[in-house]
This record gives structure tokens, C-alpha cells and sequence, in this order.
């Protein structure tokens, strides 16, 4: 099977995020890295894609940068990048977005689009199932095991209560979980032969989907801030002082 | 304005998110619509009248994942009946049909909303960044209707407005091949104690437990107190306990009265998920951990030294 990996370029979540004060988008540093959800779809479109003789492509929107994070995901294994900058799609929203790797993806030959079940910096959660219905393929969603037999694609899907065992003829669209595998590190070789694949960046034009302003930001304030509480170094007695505030809540 | 809210069924009625939006539509409007997708009865509609749903638009199926062609019947109903709003609960299949309903409509759709706010036309969404600490305002600018996902517990739910709706049938389209996905099985979890949502105390480990072992220890003090067992992102994903545990971002949202953080370092992705609790009790041995900055109590220590002794003392209060 011929694997479409939706892979996002974040800053890292370990330094705080900031918005830019004028048009409050996410301020987006050169340096981005692999979103941490996306090893997970990349390790997962690789173990299907060697099993089944085929390959795994990269498809990204946003700001390129250095690129590091599309690196990361080509040195695991995946044959290729595209990647979809644009000036024009500076905050754009998961509608615009979904347009865009819809029309990317359509150029290529493919049975299975793989995606994380949102962003951890935007956290939308709604992309994948757009993009799924703009390409015309069924949606396979909250995946926590995947396995493929011919050209059918099983998953153990996440409920509130347990999980749903879905079945589908591809092509189709899965999102995953993060533990659905574990991702594998780049190898010395791996990162050395991700130098020499190719990543195509391409812009707007290329794809003739032209974004449209659907909404805008109005305000952005701090949440009003919980009073700080008492913090104490535990002596070996700091049980008694959480017993006595489990009675002060009158909850025993 | 012509408010209407999705409700899918669990287990049987209707998801209790779907109560929240119904009571919040009722603010927005005088006669808020759902459109119900599931089996539905005459007791889950009259449930629904109880909570002031003027009608109630019926797409019966008894499949667990008929998103596709939901999407596709959502559609022809609000191409017909033209709503300014629909609203979504944060649930997988929730954000499944309104995802497919926004790309099918080519509609922008809103997601993690907190609040809605109607002036006039305008539609104003509220959402909750960076775990919480800043809040953002977005309005609309084209047009509707408007697609807002909504977190859950943003709102209580409360009867009111009593109605008896009127309850029209809609049938599922054959979407082809994007409806081609089957559920062929389903099961469901075993679960002791109370449910993580309702629990007026839930005890919440984290990675700092240290071994999937040590959790034995959360879910004595949990027993003790009667309360519900939760879990981070990282102890799930580690295998630990299953999803239906996890609280924060991907997982469940709980507003206790007391939440007790083991080992928990306070991820933005978690802290969403619980910082509403009215008493925070933090215990976790980095000092520098942001759990503390919204905690009431927080301890400085070693979680499976301090959890022993509360447990012991607790016991020997019973």
C-alpha cells in the first residue's frame, strides 16, 4: 500500500508559546520540530507500507523553516516530503488547511492516508475527517491498533466506553492514537539517506485552492488565574495536612 | 437566531454532553433543534422536550459509525431549514460528523469552544489556550451556519423549558464509498467505582508513579475515598490503564470537587482536562512542577512515600 502520512512542523511544546500581538497567530520559530503525535502516524504508515511493498509519503502545511521536523520523519524511513508553504496561509484554520493537503494528496497515488488525531499545537481535531470527506474516502478514526489484509483495513477504534473494531476498503483514512505503535528512532544511516530525499515545496499556485478568511480572532486575554495555594516539603507528616484539607472539602 | 445541537446516543440516550449544549441553546435561543442520531425513543425525546428542544430532526440508525452519510443528512437538513448555529460535543464521533459536515457544506467549523456568545448575526466562539491560561475570542465572518465543537462540561445541564417537541425522521443517504466504513464489533470496558465524569473525587496518576506496580497504590486511595481513578496521557500511553482513564486534552474533562494529582507534572494537555476542580491536592517531587502553580495544596515529596501513610489514615478513620 502506497501511505499518505499527514505530518505537522510545531514549535517545540517545551518552550512556551507566544502569539503574535497584532494578528494573535502562533508565533512559529525557523527551528520547528516533528509534531510528537505524528511519529506515531509515520511509524505506523512505514510498518504498513514494508509489509505490503509500498511506500510513505510526507505531506506537511506550513511554514517550512529548516525543515528539521520533515527530516526527522524522512530519516525513520518515508520516501518523500511535500510540503505546502505559502504566505497567504498564515493562520489559516483546519478547513483551508484540509483544502489544501486534499489537493496536495490528490496528485499522488494512494491507499491509506494516515494522520495524528489532532495537532498538539492547534488541537483542532477536526481536520482529518475534512480531509477524508473532500478526497471521498471513508474515515477509520481514534485508531489504537490498525491491521490490513488485501485491500481491507481494520482498526480498534477508542470509545468512551472501550474501543469499536471498524472495517473498511481502502482507500481510506485512519487517524491514530499516540501508543497505537512505537515510533522508532532514526538511525546514523537513516538520517544520512534523508539527506539525499526529496522534498518538494510548493505554494498556493501550485495547488489552485485559494483560502478564504472564515473567521477572526477579536480578542485574546488571560483566564482568570487560580489563587496559588499552599505548597509544603514533605517531612514524612504532609499526609495529615492532605486529610485535613479533604475535610475542610467536606468530601470524608 | 435558529440554534440547533447535534446529540448522539450512548448507551441507550442521549450522549450527556448533548444535555450541556441543549441547556446552553435554550440561552440562545427560544426554540433550540436537535438533531438526534442514534435509535431514539419516546422516552429520549420526551428526555429532550424536558430540556426545551422545539423539535427534533431523527437520523435512526443503529450503527456505532455512521459519520459519512450522518454528515450527508445533516447537510440536507441545514441546506432546508437554514440554522445559524450547530452545535457539537467533543467526542470522537461528534467531531467525526461536524469534521465531514464542514468539508461537505464548506463551512469553517470551531473547535475546544468553552462558550458561545450570540449578538445579533454574530457568533462569537471562546476557547481556552495554552492550557487554560488565555482565552480567546473568535467571531464568524462568513456565513452560516455556524459549526462549534464544544468541550465538555463547559456547560451544566439542567431541565428546562419544557416542551413537546416534534419529531421528524430523516433517513441516512448512501454516500458510496466514503460510507463504506463498518463497525463489526464493540467492546466495552469494565469498570469498578464510580465513572470518572460524575465522581466528586478522582484520583489522577501520573508518570511520576514510576511502574504500572505503583498504581496499586492510586487505586487503593481511590477506593478509599470512594473515589474515581484517572490517569495521564503518558501513563495510558505507557500502557498502564486504559484510555476510558484518561483525563486532559484527548481524554476526558472532570470538574470534582477535590482532584488529587499523583506524580503528575501538569502538561498543558492535562491541566485542560481538570483545572476546573474546586480543591487541587498536588503531590510530585519536583518542586518546579506547574501542577503546583494551580494547586490549593501541594506536596514536595516522594508520591509513594506520602501515599501509603494517607491511605493508612484514612483507612483507620472508616
Amino acid at each position: 500500500m502506497n501511505v499518505m502520512v499527514c505530518a505537522k512542523q510545531i514549535p517545540d511544546p517545551a518552550a512556551p508559546y507566544q502569539l503574535d500581538a497584532e494578528t494573535h497567530f502562533l508565533e512559529r520559530p525557523t527551528d520547528q520540530i516533528l509534531d510528537d503525535t505524528d511519529r506515531y502516524g509515520v511509524e505506523m504508515g512505514l510498518q504498513v507500507a514494508e509489509q505490503t511493498g509500498g511506500s510513505v509519503t510526507l505531506v506537511s502545511m506550513g511554514p517550512a523553516g529548516n525543515l528539521q521536523g520533515i527530516r526527522q520523519a524522512l530519516a525513520m524511513g518515508a520516501a518523500k516530503a511535500i510540503v505546502i508553504e505559502d504566505p497567504a496561509l498564515r493562520g489559516a484554520d483546519s478547513w483551508t488547511t484540509a483544502h489544501v493537503l486534499a489537493a496536495a494528496i490528490k496528485r499522488e497515488e494512494f491507499d491509506l492516508v494516515i494522520a495524528g488525531t489532532e495537532s498538539t499545537d492547534g488541537s483542532a481535531g477536526v481536520l482529518p475527517q475534512q480531509l477524508a470527506e473532500l478526497l471521498g474516502v471513508p474515515s477509520l478514526t481514534f485508531a489504537k491498533q490498525l491491521e490490513h489484509e488485501g485491500d481491507m483495513i481494520r482498526i480498534q477504534r477508542q470509545t468512551e466506553y472501550g474501543y469499536d473494531v471498524v472495517e473498511s476498503p481502502t482507500p481510506a483514512l485512519v487517524t491514530v492514537t499516540s501508543g497505537i505503535v512505537e515510533p522508532r528512532y532514526p538511525t546514523f544511516k537513516g538520517i544520512m539517506e534523508a539527506k539525499k530525499k526529496s522534498i518538494e515545496v510548493i505554494g498556493l499556485g501550485d495547488l489552485g485552492v485559494v483560502p478564504a478568511e472564515t473567521q477572526k480572532i477579536v480578542e485574546v486575554r488571560p483566564a482568570p488565574e487560580r489563587a496559588s495555594g499552599e505548597i509544603i516539603e514533605d517531612d514524612g507528616e504532609a499526609y495529615q495536612r492532605i486529610v485535613q484539607v479533604l475535610e475542610q472539602a467536606k468530601v470524608i | 437566531m435558529k440554534v440547533w445541537v447535534f446529540i448522539e446516543e450512548s448507551q441507550g440516550g442521549p450522549a450527556p454532553i448533548g444535555l450541556e449544549l441543549l441547556t446552553k441553546a435554550r440561552t440562545l435561543t427560544d426554540e433550540p433543534a436537535v438533531t438526534y442520531l442514534g435509535m431514539g425513543s419516546d422516552e429520549t425525546f420526551a428526555q429532550l422536550g424536558g430540556y426545551g428542544a422545539a423539535a427534533i430532526y431523527h437520523i435512526a440508525t443503529d450503527d456505532h459509525l455512521p459519520t459519512a452519510a450522518a454528515a450527508a443528512a445533516l447537510a440536507s437538513l441545514a441546506v432546508s431549514h437554514a440554522p445559524d448555529v450547530i452545535m457539537f460535543g467533543s467526542t470522537p464521533t461528534d467531531r467525526d460528523v461536524a469534521g465531514r459536515l464542514s468539508a461537505r457544506m464548506g463551512l469553517p467549523v470551531i473547535s475546544n469552544a468553552v462558550d458561545v456568545l450570540v449578538d445579533g448575526e454574530s457568533v462569537t466562539v471562546i476557547n481556552e489556550i495554552f492550557g487554560g491560561s488565555q482565552m480567546v475570542e473568535t467571531v464568524f465572518t462568513g456565513g452560516g451556519p455556524h459549526l462549534v465543537v464544544v468541550r465538555p462540561k463547559s456547560f451544566p445541564a439542567e431541565p428546562g423549558g419544557q416542551t413537546s417537541p416534534t419529531v421528524e425522521a430523516v433517513d441516512l443517504p448512501d454516500v458510496g464509498h466514503a460510507g463504506a466504513a463498518v463497525v463489526t464489533g464493540v467492546h466495552v470496558e469494565e469498570r469498578e467505582g464510580p465513572q470518572l465524569e460524575d465522581a466528586s473525587i478522582v484520583v489522577s496518576a501520573g508518570r511520576g508513579m514510576g511502574s504500572a506496580e505503583n498504581l496499586s497504590l492510586t487505586q487503593r486511595l481511590a477506593r478509599v475515598l470512594g473515589a474515581a481513578q484517572g490517569a495521564t496521557r503518558a501513563v495510558v500511553d505507557a500502557g498502564w490503564v486504559p484510555y476510558s482513564l484518561q483525563v486532559g486534552q484527548t481524554g476526558k474533562t472532570v470538574k470534582p470537587d477535590v482532584y488529587i494529582a499523583c506524580g503528575i507534572s501538569g502538561a498543558m494537555q492535562h491541566v485542560v482536562g481538570m483545572k476546573d476542580a474546586k480543591v487541587i491536592i498536588a503531590i510530585n517531587k519536583d518542586e518546579e512542577a506547574p501542577i503546583f502553580a494551580l494547586s490549593d495544596l501541594g506536596i514536595v515529596g516522594d508520591v509513594n512515600k506520602v501515599l501509603p501513610k494517607l491511605i493508612e489514615a484514612l483507612e483507620a478513620r472508616q
